[in-house]
């Protein structure tokens, strides 16, 4: 069993008289454990298919199955259930929520899950310690380095122990150097087991992922093996140097 | 609950970061929940006030005047022929309903102890009087029937008349004073009542027995003519009956023709106590009107700054949801800030009105009273607005698309 199996994903937005198709038929299989990047020009459907997968969107028709689970039967709260469970976002821009510390940024899908406070800290502790980020807890995201907010918004995403990490342009605001810190603590969770859907316009973050798919016009134009570090174990840069 | 409770430290949280934003919204209800205890406080004080004078004066009593009552006041009886008596108040006890009659007849004398003198009111009364009356000695006793048959020079002593004619501390009781020259021992002191309704001090007063008033101090112009009987009946609602019997036996008494008016007056304490209450009543409903258009605009208010708040933090909205905040929990966030902010309000509300109704006591010297169940209501209704006007801000937040509130700048 895929840990994503869809079929003929449509995803139509409707503005005023004007149809836009965002998703015209995607059909694809993850498996758990993989590293896949997603590339495409501007406007292709990247994101759309990364909210499909990660239960924030509905597909217009399709059929999305989730770890063998039929996701366009479940509810809005089962969605809300999954998302929190299963799913981690990392978004480009980050989103903290400002003024609030690293740490309870962290904490923030484990109190939906509704867990006693101190369980809350020692786990967003330990994933804050995962992206080597435990000394900066206490710091607001407005005292953190772009990096470092994506860092703790990664720790935030790995908090519950989620099947699947969907990062869409993860490193699109960071300098090349965060970028690298970013896309290695990203392989580092990888090995560890976690499938990482990560969307990007940059050949090198690509060249990060085993698999890359290439997206235009809402359809999938190729599907190939990127022979990335998930494989060859070494640093792409490098390696492409 | 732990999540309500946390739900809540998140809702403090959010709401001292805007300090001044969140006080200011707060000073509707501040504003109006201080005034309304306040006010109900002072009006309560107030009640109670009118309340304790009534009870002062006796209750269940009535009371009957000689001469008419017209439109424009009390007129006198037919060219000041005697119109009440004793025998006629003694006839009045037949009526089943009253459980004890009195009479009294006053004037206005002066009174000697020693070196000092006092202008003030003479009454000459009947046992039942002081019965009627609620009077109750501090010290000494009321006359002995043995004294009222004997017409004696005794007399009982209102605590302003001890007051101003006793050194302090100096116990009345078997002194000598003398009221027209004559040496009257006093044998009791009385307990003090203050003033009553009308502010009259009630215990200016000096009472001796109503033989020794009519024989000794008064004069006998016409034998057995009294100043005002006074009844007490055994509960408010034979009041009505009561009076119009007194009026049918006085009437035929007096040998009236249906034509002529009464020669006599009855009233009674019901019909005053009636008229304080239309008054606290009407002061009541204002009081209602005033909190309900306060709460209304606190919560207008509430609303106004949740609205907004809900459109300033609208991708903080949509992270919420994309990490697996459920619709409920997100109402329940804005819900809860809503709450904190009316509560909050109701609470500093409440303190202020409590010290304001402390103040009018303190500085203006009204008698005020504040009760802990206006404390709650008022409070559990502050709380309530936030709910109320929570709802529609709080809702709108949980309606949110998930998506659109992330990409929201
Ligand atoms: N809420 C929406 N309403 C209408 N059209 C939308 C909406 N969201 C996305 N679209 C449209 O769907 C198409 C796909 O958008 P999507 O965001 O998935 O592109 P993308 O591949 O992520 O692009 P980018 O690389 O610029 O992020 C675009 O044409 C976009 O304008
Ligand atoms: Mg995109």
């Amino acid at each position: 069993m895929s840990l994503i199996d869809c079929r003929d994903l449509v995803k139509t937005y409707r503005l005023g008289e004007m149809e836009v198709h965002a998703l015209r038929g995607v059909s694809l299989k993850i498996d758990g454990g993989e590293f896949v990047a997603v590339m495409g020009a501007s406007g292709s459907g990247k994101s759309t298919l990364m909210n499909v997968f990660g239960c924030l969107d509905v597909p217009t028709s399709g059929s999305y199955l989730l770890e063998g689970l039929d996701v366009s039967t479940l509810g809005e709260n089962r969605l809300a259930e999954i998302r929190n469970s299963k799913i981690g976002f990392v978004f480009q821009n980050f989103n903290l929520i400002p003024r609030t510390t690293a740490l309870e940024n962290v904490q923030l899908p484990l109190f939906y899950r509704g867990i006693p406070a101190h369980e809350q800290k020692a786990l967003a502790l330990g994933a804050l310690e995962r992206v080597g980020l435990a000394d900066r807890q206490r710091h607001h995201p407005a005292q953190l380095s772009g990096g470092q907010q994506q860092r703790v918004a990664i720790a935030r995403a790995l908090v519950t122990n989620p099947s699947i990490i969907l990062a869409d342009e993860p490193t699109g605001n960071l300098d090349s150097q965060a970028s690298r810190e970013i896309m290695d603590t990203l392989t580092h969770l990888n090995r560890e087991g976690i499938t990482i859907i990560l969307v990007t316009h940059e050949a090198d973050i690509a060249g990060y992922a085993r698999r890359a798919i290439m997206m235009k016009d809402g359809v999938i134009l190729s599907d190939r093996d990127a022979g990335g570090v998930g494989v060859a174990g070494v640093v792409p840069q490098e390696a492409r140097a | 609950m732990s999540f309500l409770l946390m739900t809540v430290w998140v809702a403090f949280r959010v709401l001292s970061r805007n300090r001044m934003r969140s006080a200011l919204t707060m000073l509707g209800i501040i504003i109006g929940v201080g005034a309304v205890i306040a006010m109900v406080s002072i009006g309560e004080g107030a009640k109670a006030a009118v309340q304790a004078q009534i009870a002062s004066f006796g209750t269940n009593v009535i009371i009957i005047l000689p001469g008419t009552t017209t439109v424009s006041g009390v007129r006198s009886g037919h060219g000041g022929a005697v119109t009440l008596t004793v025998a006629d108040i003694e006839e009045l006890r037949k009526i089943p309903a009253v459980t004890e009659v009195g009479w009294a007849r006053r004037d206005t004398m002066q009174v000697v102890h020693e070196n000092k003198n006092w202008f003030t009111t003479i009454n000459g009364v009947s046992p039942g009087y002081l019965i009627i009356r609620n009077w109750s000695t501090a010290s000494g006793d009321f006359f002995t029937q043995t004294e009222m048959d004997a017409a004696a020079k005794v007399a009982l002593l209102g605590n302003t008349i001890i007051k101003n004619l006793f050194d302090p501390g100096e116990d009345p009781v078997g002194a000598s004073i003398r009221i027209k020259n004559m040496p009257f021992r006093v044998v009791g002191a009385l307990e003090a009542k203050g003033y009553d309704t009308r502010g009259t001090d009630q215990d200016d007063a000096v009472f001796i027995p109503f033989t020794t008033a009519e024989r000794k101090v008064m004069g006998t112009k016409f034998q057995g003519s009294i100043g005002a009987g006074f009844l007490s009946v055994e509960s408010p609602e034979q009041m009505p009956q009561v009076v119009e019997e007194i009026k049918r036996v006085l009437r035929q008494r007096h040998k009236l023709r249906p034509t002529q008016d009464d020669d006599f007056t009855v009233r009674n304490q019901v019909d005053i106590a009636k008229v304080q209450e239309g008054t606290s009543e009407s002061m009541t409903l204002m009081l209602l009107a005033v909190a309900s258009i306060s709460l209304l605009v606190g919560g207008i208010g509430i609303m106004n700054i949740l609205l907004v708040s809900v459109t300033e933090r609208t991708r903080e909205i949509g992270i919420r949801m994309a990490v697996g905040a459920k619709r409920r929990h997100i109402l329940l966030q804005f819900l809860v800030e809503a709450v904190v902010l009316s509560a909050m309000g109701g609470l500093i509300g409440v303190g202020l009105g409590v010290a304001g109704a402390k103040a009018a006591s303190n500085v203006a010297g009204w008698p005020t009273i504040i009760s802990g169940d206006v404390l709650v209501i008022a409070f559990g209704f502050s709380a309530l607005v936030g709910v109320f006007f929570g709802l529609y801000p709080a809702n709108k937040a949980s309606r949110l698309n998930p998506i659109e509130a992330l990409r929201y700048e």
